[in-house]
């Protein structure tokens, strides 16, 4: 094993200790910010540095891979053995880099996005909490070690979702967050009680190498399997019916939106189903489930994504629709596509929400210093940002051109690789040409309601009011340094997985190679000719172009009205703006009656009434009836008492005998 | 170390030694004046926890046998011993025990304010009948201990109640007596069948489960008998509803006591008596059928109802029900990670509902009231609680990395392959429990701090946190490396589960020879 690699715990226990700092500064010193500082992003920084040497390490050794390294034994009974083991292979080493990378980078633009936050430490300090979950999560040799690190980024989301706490509307998110998060727990439960089941091991490495024995190609358990992680991966990764958490998520800092909920956590399930794509690929049926949810959703909330004004609900909507891209990468057996899909988005996704993070926090300055209480979010209230923000204003057009499909940028690759694997199962099925065609119609809403959001925050005049103009400013270095970096990432993480026909083709896809030919021999070869290839190409060019050119052409900016003044929207409008009512019918079908059964019929009726009223007390009751009557016999004259004594005792006697 | 306490012989008088001192100690508490009470029991507690302590290591792992055992003739001409030992399963009772009534000595010191003597000389004579339970061998003695431990309780809840003490007090007297007195007709009746069978008349609890099968057909009554008494302790659903209104109007110490400990006894009882002594009776399938069954409904009621009690210690009640669900389908499923796992959650949820209670005391101390919707924004005025209410939340709602994890997952890991439906059903309690206890704390910590009375309350005082840093110390480290405990348990987990399989196996025809019957 090459040195560096086993330092990997370091990734793990780096952010731990800036929690435990950091936390501790917030409950005894809050107002010591600039330890906070240096703490937060000192331990990110050396964790990436780690992260690197181990990668590097790794990269020069390819035989010896997965590197399975064991610290203690965790739970250990009768047959069952789960040890608190890491694992380093080249899936684990991708995910290492892109979540300690952006989360560096992350983490020293909210040193700018917080500074005035009177909860600053303890945002540093769940800040790194969460990159240390995230961490484990994809370092975890077994499916138990990365359920610690699930839960624990779950956790961390409810903690930053409600990290405004004290506004019921943040706190009722980070719970939904939680929850939702749960429900999908629930199936990653059973997916490990399932698998333990039938290859009596939860470690990757031993299942994954049972995987072939132990199930049947397309059979029920296998099946089960692989739904029960599905769900557990729609939970984590939003995708429907469990999405709806997402974009409520919102509500924490910015900053927060960029890391967790676009960049790193949403992707554990894109991850997951990577990691056990043997699974998968054992149960086809499972794999099109797969990839028809990200299909779905990736149309579905584009729709959404269309008429938001909130400029990061607009950019949730994408993350659930981009997540839904992955899924069906992953699921028509791309992984390495997934995976690529994964690293591109995590960089212009991250951009577009720290950018956004920077406009919020320039409008959000203006207001307070003129006392004013609009949206600081809603597109309505924006207009014009380019004067005040340049540099904001070009790096967004970047990661926009990035995330639309601009040939070149690193978004084209990513989406075309998967439509492209997609198309070509269609040989297989013609099922898959549906879902590569929805794939497309997807892409071409993304680069509308992406332009859509571009033109009404930057372009056009200025919407915010005459006084606030004139506090509007760029943001400090701070923040913008870390979005160029991303935005260079942006443009060009493209070259990690060039398509066949260009030259230096498919590293990414080599580099995977050895945690995905597992699953090889259970999918046919995709076999698509170099003309069609270029076709896809055209045709993804044409939709990215048409989409951009149709938000141009269609949409005023000059005509919008401050969101005060802004008419109420009517139709389908209203439809797409309140989100297909999804929410409401959640909330009507199962939220509140769950609530009511619970409180009217469960407890106030059954426990309370039948079991405590009728069953325990109507007993109290009859034995004091009875007893009132017993009384009679009570005659207080001792040789009674003796007699009754003695006849009883002969009776039990003669009974037990 | 171990040289030491072999010179010193402690061994052969721990047990003992644990017994008498918290005796001791109520005489002592008793006869100071009312302002030094608290210390002495505090002292004494503490004394009890020390002594206690050294039996980890001392106890030998790998063994299912009883260790520190020893007997003393107590009215032998009717085979009554004072006889005590103790397995693995009992270890970690007694250091649960001993662990937590310094703590809640600690978390009286302020609540309590009249009857001072009284009510510590009450706790200490409480700690003397809980480690009795778990460490007597002979089933009179456990019989007596078990009535015994009733009167102290009583007492705490009817006279240092809240206001509706009594009513809670009486009703959790008659509950659990009427279920042990069924449970004292049986242990006669084993006491008789085996004495006539084999001409010794002994409570030993070995003498009787070598010689259970002279009960013969009357198994399924004695069974009847124990099963009904355990299951209001534990108490299982439908036995629970004197539960919530003993906790309501219990005071801190007492909820702390009854949730960490007593409920305990129920689930010990079952894997110490019923189902080694009626392997068979347990493991019928229309038994198998009502216990799985009610446990999993108990799983999953106790959490609905729970979520909408507006009563917060009601909502910790509630919660219990829910979790010693685990527990029971844990102990029928009888797998080595199911047992273990039952066993581990028995220990984790003394620590963590006893941890609840301490909060939920803490908060009614500052605001007098229980009602979670008195409380709001609560993270911002006192951060300290809000933190370690959360954590403690966290490790209920079973968060890996926290104790609750570990039980739970072994319990539903272990139950999947004899039960999954069951089990499938008993996961959804994640769910559920992350409903209630998220609900609860964001209506408590979280949201608008918009009630003046909640704008200057006090954080957790030193006194306050020497009482919780050790449950949470609990919490975390049950959670990251449980082996520990796993190790003390393995072997007598391992133990009853061949007990049961092999006298179900020559006491019942297996079901192979039930399908040659015409």
């Amino acid at each position: 094993m090459p040195t560096s690699v086993g330092w990997v715990w370091l990734v793990v226990v780096l952010p731990f200790l800036g929690f435990l700092a950091n936390g501790l500064i917030s409950l005894v010193k809050p107002q010591a910010k600039s330890a906070v500082s240096f703490i937060g992003v000192g331990v990110l920084v050396a964790a990436f540095a780690v992260a690197v040497a181990v990668v590097a390490g790794l990269s020069q050794d390819q035989q010896g891979a997965p590197y399975v390294l064991t610290y203690w034994s965790w739970m250990t009974v009768g047959g069952l053995e789960i040890a608190a083991a890491l694992q380093v292979d080249q899936l684990s080493a991708v995910m290492l880099i892109v979540v300690t990378g952006v989360s560096a980078l992350i983490h020293v633009f909210s040193v700018g996005y917080m500074r005035d936050d009177p909860g600053y430490p303890r945002y540093f300090a769940f800040l790194n909490l969460f990159v240390f979950f995230m961490v484990l999560l994809v370092l975890g040799a077994s499916f138990p070690v990365m359920f610690v690190g699930w839960e624990g980024v779950g956790l961390c989301s409810y903690l930053l979702i409600g990290f405004w706490y004290l506004d019921k509307v943040n706190a009722d998110a980070g719970k939904k967050a939680f929850l939702m998060n749960r429900i999908g727990d629930f199936g990653f439960l059973i997916a490990m009680f399932l698998i333990f089941q039938a290859t009596g091991s939860l470690a990757f490495t031993e299942v994954f190498e049972a995987a072939p024995e132990a199930f049947t190609i397309n059979g029920e358990i296998i099946t089960l399997i692989t739904w029960a992680l599905l769900r557990g991966g729609a939970g984590k990764s939003a995708q429907i019916p469990l999405y709806t958490w997402l974009p409520d998520a919102m509500a924490g800092p910015t900053p927060v939106s960029a890391l967790i909920h676009a960049a790193t956590m949403v992707t554990a399930g894109v991850y997951l189903v990577a990691r056990s794509n043997i699974l998968f690929a054992m149960a086809p049926v499972s794999s099109v489930v797969v990839a028809t949810v990200g299909a779905v959703t990736a149309l579905f909330a584009a729709t959404i994504a269309l008429k938001q004004w909130d400029i990061k609900k607009v950019l949730a909507y994408s993350t659930v629709s981009q997540l839904g891209y992955m899924f069906l990468g992953v699921g028509v057996g791309a992984y390495a596509g997934g995976i690529f899909h994964l690293v591109t988005h995590a960089f212009f996704k991250a951009l577009l929400f720290l950018g956004s993070g920077s406009v919020i926090f320039a409008l959000h300055r203006a207001y307070h210093a003129t006392h004013s209480h609009d949206d600081a979010q809603d597109m309505r209230n924006m207009g014009g940002m380019r004067k005040f923000m340049p540099w904001t204003f070009a790096v967004m057009w970047v990661a926009t051109f990035a995330i639309a499909g601009i040939p070149g940028l690193s978004g084209f690759f990513s989406k075309d690789g998967i439509l492209a694997v997609a198309f070509a199962r269609g040989h297989d099925h013609p099922v898959f040409y549906l879902l590569w065609l929805m794939g497309v119609i997807a892409a071409l809403l993304t680069a509308f309601y992406m332009t859509r959001l571009m033109l009404y925050t930057f372009h056009g005049p200025s919407r915010t009011g005459e006084g606030e103009q004139r506090h509007l400013a760029e943001a400090p270095w701070v923040m913008t340094g870390p979005l160029v970096v991303l935005a260079l990432g942006s443009i060009f993480a493209g070259v990690l997985n060039l398509p066949h026909v260009l030259p230096n083709p498919g590293w990414l896809e080599h580099w995977l190679e050895p945690v995905t030919e597992l699953s090889h021999r259970y999918w046919n070869e995709v076999h698509l000719a170099a003309s069609t290839e270029w076709l896809l190409m055209a045709v993804a060019t044409a939709i990215a172009v048409a989409g951009m050119a149709g938000a141009v052409i269609m949409l005023k900016p000059e005509k919008l009205k401050a969101a005060k003044e802004a008419p109420a929207e009517t139709g389908i409008q209203k439809v797409l703006l309140k989100k297909w009512y999804v929410d409401e019918i959640y909330d009507a079908l199962i939220v509140r009656p769950t609530v009511w059964m619970s409180r009217n019929v469960l407890w106030k009726f059954f426990d309370a009434g039948v079991i405590d009223g009728a069953m325990v007390n109507g007993s109290a009751w009859t034995a004091r009836a009875v007893g009132f009557v017993g009384s009679a016999v009570q005659t207080g004259r001792l040789a009674w008492y003796l007699l009754v004594f003695v006849i009883g005792t002969l009776v039990l006697l003669r009974a037990v005998m | 170390m171990t040289e030491f306490l072999g010179n010193i012989g402690y061994n052969n008088w721990v047990l003992d030694a644990l017994l008498v001192i918290p005796l001791v100690g109520a005489l002592a508490v008793l006869s100071v004046p009312a302002g030094e009470a608290k210390k002495v029991a505090l002292g004494v507690t503490l004394v009890e926890f020390l002594v206690s302590v050294p039996l980890w290591w001392t106890f030998q792992i790998g063994t299912a046998a009883m260790q520190f055992q020893h007997a003393y003739p107590w009215i032998p001409g009717w085979g009554i011993y004072y006889r005590v030992g103790i397995d693995g399963i009992s270890l970690l009772m007694v250091l649960l025990t001993t662990l937590t009534m310094p703590l809640a000595v600690l978390g009286s010191w302020n609540y309590i304010k009249d009857k001072l003597c009284p009510y510590y000389a009450l706790l200490l004579v409480l700690t003397t009948g809980m480690l009795g339970v778990f460490v007597a061998l002979d089933l009179f003695m456990f019989y007596v201990l078990w009535e015994v431990m009733l009167i102290p309780m009583y007492f705490l809840i009817g006279v240092w109640g809240g206001p509706r003490r009594l009513y809670a007090a009486i009703k959790f007297f008659i509950y659990t007596f009427v279920g042990s007195l069924l449970m004292l007709v049986a242990i006669l009746a084993i006491y008789y069948m085996v004495g006539d069978a084999t001409g010794v008349y002994s409570f030993a609890y070995d003498h009787l489960l070598e010689n259970i099968g002279a009960v013969g057909s009357w198994g399924f009554w004695l069974f009847g008998a124990f099963a009904l008494a355990f299951a209001i302790k534990v108490p299982m659903f439908p036995f629970h509803t004197w539960l919530p209104d003993a906790h309501v109007e219990a005071p801190t110490a007492a909820s702390v006591i009854l949730a960490g400990i007593l409920l305990k006894m129920g689930t010990y009882g079952f894997l110490r008596f019923a189902l080694p002594f009626f392997p068979s009776e347990a493991m019928h399938p229309t038994v198998v059928t009502i216990v799985v069954g009610l446990a999993v409904i108990g799983i999953v009621y106790g959490a609905l109802v729970a979520m909408v009690q507006p009563d917060f210690k009601k909502l910790v009640a509630y919660s219990s029900v829910s979790h010693l669900g685990f527990v029971m389908l844990g102990i029928w499923a009888l797998t080595q990670a199911s047992v273990a796992g039952a066993i581990i959650i028995m220990v984790s949820h003394g620590i963590s509902t006893g941890a609840l209670f301490f909060l939920a005391g803490m908060l009614s101390e500052r605001r007098h009231t229980r009602e979670i919707a008195a409380f709001g924004g609560l993270a911002k005025v006192v951060p300290g609680l809000a933190v370690v209410l959360t954590v403690v939340a966290l490790s209920s709602i079973g968060l890996p990395g926290t104790n609750g994890f570990v039980g739970e997952f072994l319990v539903l890991i272990g139950s999947w392959g004899p039960y999954p439906w069951a089990t499938a059903v008993a996961a959804t309690g994640v769910i559920f429990a992350a409903a209630y206890l998220l609900w609860a704390l964001q209506r408590i910590i979280y949201n608008k701090l918009d009630k003046p009375e909640n704008e200057h309350l006090p954080d957790l005082s030193k006194r306050e946190i020497l009482v919780l840093a050790p449950l949470l110390a609990c919490i975390l480290w049950i959670g990251l490396y449980p082996k520990p405990l796993l190790d003390r348990i393995e072997a007598s987990t391992e133990h009853l589960i061949t007990t049961v399989q092999e006298q179900r196996a020559s006491v019942a025809p297996t079901p192979g020879s039930e399908e040659q019957v015409p």
